[in-house]
């Protein structure tokens, strides 16, 4: 199968590691992926501090570079989300509603990386090796946006070596929330606090999500705190063989 | 008939004004904030035993509301219908309410219609003066203290007692309520014992934390103005149109009392609250208590339709308040906030709520329906930092038994608030010119790998690959959190260098 690969601003410039995982344990599965030079972002931040004006070119542009293409497929429940949600009501509510049909369509061809590899590849067993103690922290829009429910623990459950403890408090929100973070930073940071105290509750030693930006954002508190807990990629664990990581 | 209708202005009312509808005015009521949420919030979020009040208390109600929601099998058809129903009365609010009030004319009630705050407060107080009484007993109600009905009173030499157990406290406490359900939710026991000591006046000296014997102090204490009070005000949970009925639910008994023994009884309802039938009620009578007490039905259901000679208030006066609503109705995606049934389960599920307590959002309505109401009720700009006071996690719409969409209308909210600031001619902020400039940046590829490339110039402030200290506003991130340091390579470069395909 043909996938592009929607790797994300956030993980292009940050985090390549986690495209370089999407893409490897892609082709171990099998498939072709490939990557449009052409995109960029998916306008998310724009949106969701209120410049939808601003969002309106990066809408156009992610629809222009991938509308060629079956299936779309990208490391993030938070842009996956966006991009289902967002997209078309930000070109209707600016008069575009050309572009939205367009947008709803693509929409319904993207896929966070679990629900591709669970509802479109048929896979839960990925081949993967990762001997570590991991708490999955389940991202807020992955899971009440996309609802790919217990998708990515079940990926994870077939990963050998993987010792997977439960999260208290799973579902609350580690108050990342985008712009939030640093708009109403304070109460952002009371809502990591509690989140970290769950992690290292479980005595992990890797906390894991599908969302680059929420482990952005847990990773740089246990960081600051010198906790002893790292935050990975669900891609990155995926990607893990007995050979290493790619 | 009215004066205002549906907000409009009557014909040669005030000219020159707006051809939108009116929001509610500024200087009365609560509504509005002193400071912008962040700043209320910081506060908030020093206060721990505010924090360990807040904490125990949300989760409580969290599980026994979602305990409640479990035991129904249809709750999913439950919100659809209820979502339904409200979106289809808002469709036609002008003609539910015209059926309201002849309902409520035919069977002896007298109906005022109320544009805003100012209004409603001086039809209040004239009823009150009209019949001689200088004191008045109330039920819980969002509305009255949306609209300031008590400090109105007071101005005009009337004395309003609140009777519900923690809007007493609240008055007690001169204090502000913080939760719509649970008032005082912000107050543990060993605070409200001491308030009861302190101010009460009747209170037993001896008197402990125990639930039961603050109960028991209040009821002590508010029996004598029951039996006196001739007044009785309340607000409505519903009005049936069909037949001019009014409801309140509630919990302590208090309300029965407010709503059977004065000889006048005033409801202030905003407009929002009419729905057409009987058969609806069924409906939200389902929804509403598991929603908000989590309980399968609440104590108290008290409904009364016009007067009944010789039984109960034999005047009955019905005030339909606008102040901002149909202001909120003409915007058709920011409409729905005006569904809410005020059950308070999206302020129990959110996180951001959950840490700062309801008097960070500086109006009666806190919490996430709080940040989309508040500000199209006030007009945006009066509170533009609320519908930024949410991280979009989406708890909210889960829990919601109308099934508002809070995440959306925030982001709609938020889009109304830059576009208006636009339209203005206000100069940018560094925020505008910032997200002008990354979607210049992004639209184009060129452009954006060489804002990467650029970006890796980050790399010179960081040490073992972190980042401890950024320059404002990224500083708001580094005061309590690392940030990576840029990779040697993006992902883009990889690509390139591994020789895979370009496309």
């Amino acid at each position: 199968m043909r996938i592009a690969l929607f790797v994300t601003c956030l993980a292009d410039t940050l985090f390549p590691d986690v495209g370089k995982a999407t893409t490897v344990l892609l082709e171990r599965l099998g498939h072709r992926v490939e990557f449009p030079q052409a995109q960029t972002c998916c306008g998310q931040m724009h949106v969701n501090t209120g410049y939808q004006r601003e969002a309106l070119p990066l809408i156009r542009r992610f629809v222009d570079t991938f509308e060629p293409f079956d299936v779309i497929v990208t490391p993030s429940g938070s842009c996956a989300g966006s991009i289902r949600h967002q997209h078309a009501m930000v070109a209707r509510r600016h008069g575009d509603p050309g572009l939205a049909t367009r947008a709803e369509a693509l929409g319904n061809r993207t896929f966070e990386l679990s629900q591709l590899l669970t509802d479109v590849l048929e896979v839960e067993d990925v081949g993967a090796y990762y001997p570590h103690r991991v708490t999955y922290h389940p991202t807020c829009h992955s899971l009440r946006l996309l609802r790919v429910g217990d998708r990515p623990l079940r990926l994870l459950r077939h990963v050998a070596g993987l010792d997977l403890v439960e999260l208290p408090e799973a579902d609350a929100c580690c108050g990342f929330g985008g712009t939030f973070a640093l708009k109403n930073s304070d109460t952002s940071t009371a809502m990591l606090a509690d989140k970290m105290r769950n992690v290292l509750g479980t005595r992990a030693e890797v906390c894991a999500a599908g969302d680059s930006s929420c482990l952005m954002h847990i990773g740089g508190g246990l960081s600051r705190l010198r906790a002893g807990v790292r935050t990975v990629h669900l891609a990155e664990i995926l990607a893990s063989t007995r050979d290493g990581s790619p | 008939m009215s004066r205002t209708f549906l907000g409009l202005p009557a014909a040669g009312g005030s000219g020159g004004s707006s051809p939108r509808a009116s929001t509610a005015p500024r200087g009365v009521g609560h509504l509005r904030g002193t400071e912008p949420f962040p700043a209320a919030a910081r506060k908030a979020l020093a206060d721990s035993q505010l924090r360990r009040n807040l904490g125990k208390a949300t989760a409580t109600i969290r599980a026994k509301r979602a305990a409640a929601v479990a035991e129904l099998p249809d709750w999913e058809d439950l919100r659809n219908a209820g979502q339904a129903i409200k979106a289809e009365t808002m469709r036609h609010l002008d003609r539910h309410l015209a059926q309201l009030e002849a309902e409520v004319q035919a069977r002896g009630g007298t109906v005022h219609w109320a544009r805003d705050a100012t209004e409603a407060n001086q039809i209040v107080a004239g009823l009150i003066l009209a019949t001689g009484s200088r004191e008045a007993v109330k039920v819980k109600s969002l509305a009255t203290d949306e609209i300031g009905l008590n400090d109105a009173l007071a101005a005009a030499g009337i004395t309003a007692y609140e009777t519900d157990l923690a809007e007493l406290i609240i008055q007690l406490g001169r204090d502000r309520p913080s939760h719509i359900l649970v008032p005082a939710i912000h107050r543990n026991r060993a605070e409200i014992r001491e308030i009861f000591l302190r101010e009460m006046g009747d209170a037993d000296p001896g008197l402990t934390d125990e639930p039961a014997a603050l109960a028991e102090a209040a009821r002590l204490h508010l029996r004598r103005k029951f039996l006196s009070a001739r007044v009785g005000i309340s607000g409505a949970n519903f009005a049936v149109a069909q037949t001019g009925t009014l409801c309140v639910l509630e919990s302590e008994g208090n309300g029965r009392m407010c709503l059977t023994l004065p000889e006048t009884l005033i409801t202030v309802m905003g407009i929002e609250k009419v729905i057409p039938s009987w058969r609806d009620l069924g409906v939200f009578l389902q929804l509403l208590p598991r929603s908000s007490t989590g309980e399968r039905m609440n104590p108290y259901t008290t409904m009364w339709t016009g007067v009944t000679p010789g039984d109960g208030p034999q005047q009955f006066h019905l005030v339909l308040l606008d102040n901002g609503r149909t202001a909120a109705l003409a915007d058709e995606a920011g409409r729905p906030a005006l569904h809410c049934i005020r059950c308070s389960a999206c302020m129990n599920v959110c996180p951001v709520y959950e840490r700062t307590g309801g008097h960070a959002y500086g109006s009666v309505y806190p919490g996430p329906i709080g940040a989309v109401l508040s500000p199209q009720l006030t007009g945006v700009e009066d509170n533009a930092s609320l519908p930024y006071a949410s991280s979009l996690c989406g708890a909210c719409y889960d829990a919601c038994p109308v099934k508002i969409d809070i995440p959306s209308l925030l982001v709609h909210l938020r889009a109304r608030h830059v576009e208006e600031a636009r339209a203005a001619r206000r100069v940018p902020g560094p925020e505008a010119v910032t997200m002008a400039a990354a979607s210049w940046v992004m639209a184009d590829p060129r452009r954006y790998a060489a804002a990467q490339r650029a970006g890796r110039a980050g790399r010179a402030l960081s040490r073992g690959g972190r980042i401890r200290s950024l320059p404002p506003p990224l500083s708001a991130w580094t005061r309590a959190r690392d940030m990576p340091a840029p990779p040697p390579r993006t992902f883009r470069q990889w690509w390139r260098d591994s020789g895979r395909d370009l496309s």
